[in-house]
């Protein structure tokens, strides 16, 4: 399972802990174009990692390669113990399971509750009717949706449908469809992205009580400057279709990071 | 000398492709007026046999409402032919529908498949159906279920897929990343998305089968279109009005109750 062998510069980049997710020589062409051109690096377990570089350098590209959503030219990803790209489908379906995403946009059904939407997060494990609806739900998962839904702080609005929540509203239940999932890594592709800075800033603050308190292992895409160095232990800059910056965010400074934030000055 | 306050010509230059477009369109329309409408004379003929003491409308009314008791039962039939043909052709509709969406199809041939099947459910008319299930299954309501139910696979199919294609691909893409299966994503994603519009395509095509299911029994596909048929072939025309205001009764009544629906729905 873990026959894969990393680059020492992978492994230099961590701590002697057993890296959560290992990427070598990782490649994405797209149409001719090489968004990705060989990443190596290496990330431990139970730190929030911010990824940051300016418009189109290939973030999202990267997030969608870990869990083959977008499938790599070449290259190789280690994730939670598993070789994530020889992975046949089901035991794709599973490892998915295990990796929680957070979207730009919430993507949540609409229509339907924040209750409902929560218990969607459950098949990842379960399927059949009663991952479809709270109403034909089980006991236990409801109650688990509910703590899913306190710990977002939305338990008063269960039953509210989410097209009637605001924005931060939805990206709560959003996190909390997440949790239901029993994430051991989450993935987030600016989750601050369309909310307003005070909602973006308490969505930030929950995902990193998620990896102080419950050691779950966060890789973020942030557009915000101010939010990649408050929310993060580790920075990593995509730049040209390669890691340009890999640092300790206690070493980060905010001139060094400018280069990789559109808004920030020059490109 | 050009104005700069002048305004834009008032017709669009045409090109001699459009010129020769215009022409054959016009040639069509002329042609085919010509060759099947009625002339005018043949027309006012007609209308004054229409009207003549021995003539169509003056034998139709008044209409006769002596046999309101049988002829309530055949249509009750006629209602029932339509809400069960429409029923199981909805049900029907929806895994025809699935196939034939890009995004759900398990794989393109299915698609095209599915699509294609639709297409033929949809552009055989529906008395060339009931023709069909005749020879397959015997004269009666029957034979009248199937039409409709075919009919509306055909319709229903169309237009639910065309719900679930529009629908936002986002939560449906959240859910395969989160492991669930392809039914999962489709019943707990794509339907909720789809439910106001699969309603209303619902109720057209139930006013659709009442329409049509009134007429099917011309054909003897069962329903209240049987005793049309005989009434006009014993020529008891009065008794012919009678069915027409008793059919027209139904297919309003339903289209207002469906239309209600429609507006508490949406
Ligand atoms: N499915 C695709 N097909 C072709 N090209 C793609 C596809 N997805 C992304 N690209 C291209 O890959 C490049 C990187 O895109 P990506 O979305 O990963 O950038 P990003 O860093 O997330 O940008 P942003 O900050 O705007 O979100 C872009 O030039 C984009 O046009
Ligand atoms: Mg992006």
């Amino acid at each position: 399972m873990n026959a894969l062998i990393l680059p020492s510069r992978a492994l230099a980049g961590s701590t002697l802990v057993e890296p959560v997710l290992a990427v070598a020589g990782l490649t994405k062409v797209f149409s001719g174009r090489e968004i990705l051109q060989g990443l190596d690096f290496a990330l431990s377990p139970g730190q929030s990692t911010a990824l940051i570089g300016a418009n189109g350098s290939g973030k999202s590209t990267l997030l969608r390669c870990l869990v083959r959503l977008v499938e790599p030219t070449s290259g190789r990803i280690a994730m939670l113990g598993q070789d994530v790209i020889t992975l046949r489908p089901h035991e794709l379906r599973r490892f998915r399971a295990r990796v929680g995403i957070v979207w730009q946009r919430h993507n949540l059904v609409p229509r339907l509750s924040a209750l409902s939407n929560v218990i969607h997060g459950v098949q990842a494990r379960m399927s059949g009717p009663r991952a479809w609806f709270q109403s034909l739900a089980p006991a236990d998962v409801r109650a688990e949706a509910m703590t899913c839904l306190a710990r977002v702080g939305l338990a008063d609005r269960a039953s509210a449908r989410v097209d009637s929540l605001s924005g931060g509203q939805q990206q709560r239940v959003a996190i909390a469809r997440m949790l239901m999932q029993r994430p051991a890594f989450i993935l987030a592709d600016e989750p601050d992205a369309s909310l307003d800075p005070q909602t973006g800033q308490e969505v930030m603050e929950l995902l990193l009580g998620l990896v102080r308190q419950d050691g779950l292992s966060l890789l973020v895409i942030s557009h915000r400057l101010e939010h990649t160095l408050a929310y993060s232990d580790r920075i990593l800059g995509l730049a040209n279709g390669r890691i340009a910056l890999d640092l300790p965010t206690v070493q980060a400074n905010a001139a060094a990071l400018r280069r990789f934030f559109d808004h920030e000055g020059a490109a | 000398m050009t104005d700069a306050t002048l305004s834009p010509p008032r017709f669009r230059h045409l090109g001699l492709p459009s010129y020769v477009v215009l022409l054959v369109v016009l040639a069509l329309v002329v042609s085919s007026v010509a060759a099947t409408a009625p002339s005018a004379d043949k027309l006012v003929r007609g209308i004054t046999r229409l009207f003549a003491p021995s003539g169509l409308f003056t034998q139709m009314v008044p209409p006769d409402f002596s046999r309101i008791e049988p002829i309530s039962w055949k249509l009750l039939e006629t209602l029932q032919m339509a809400v069960a043909g429409c029923f199981l052709g909805l049900i029907f509709a929806v895994p025809f529908a699935i196939l034939a969406t890009d995004r759900l199809s398990p794989h393109p041939v299915v698609r095209s498949i599915a699509r294609a099947v639709i297409a033929l459910f949809r552009t055989v008319p529906d008395l060339v159906w009931a023709i069909i299930f005749i020879i397959i299954m015997g004269l009666g309501p029957a034979a009248g279920v199937m039409a409709i139910m075919v009919d509306k696979i055909g319709f229903a199919g169309r237009f639910f897929a065309e719900a679930m294609e529009e629908t936002d691909p986002g939560p449906q893409d959240a859910l395969r990343a989160i492991g669930a299966s392809r039914l999962g994503v489709i019943v707990s994603s794509v339907f909720p998305a789809c439910l106001p519009s699969f309603t209303a395509t619902s109720l057209f095509a139930l006013e659709k089968s009442v329409r049509g299911s009134a007429a099917l029994g011309l054909v003897g596909a069962g329903g209240i279109g049987v005793d049309l048929k005989v009434a006009f072939d014993l020529f008891n025309y009065d008794e012919a009005l009678a069915i027409i205001l008793l059919m027209l009764a139904l297919v309003i009544a339903v289209e207002q109750g469906s239309g209600w629906i429609r507006r508490k729905l949406i």
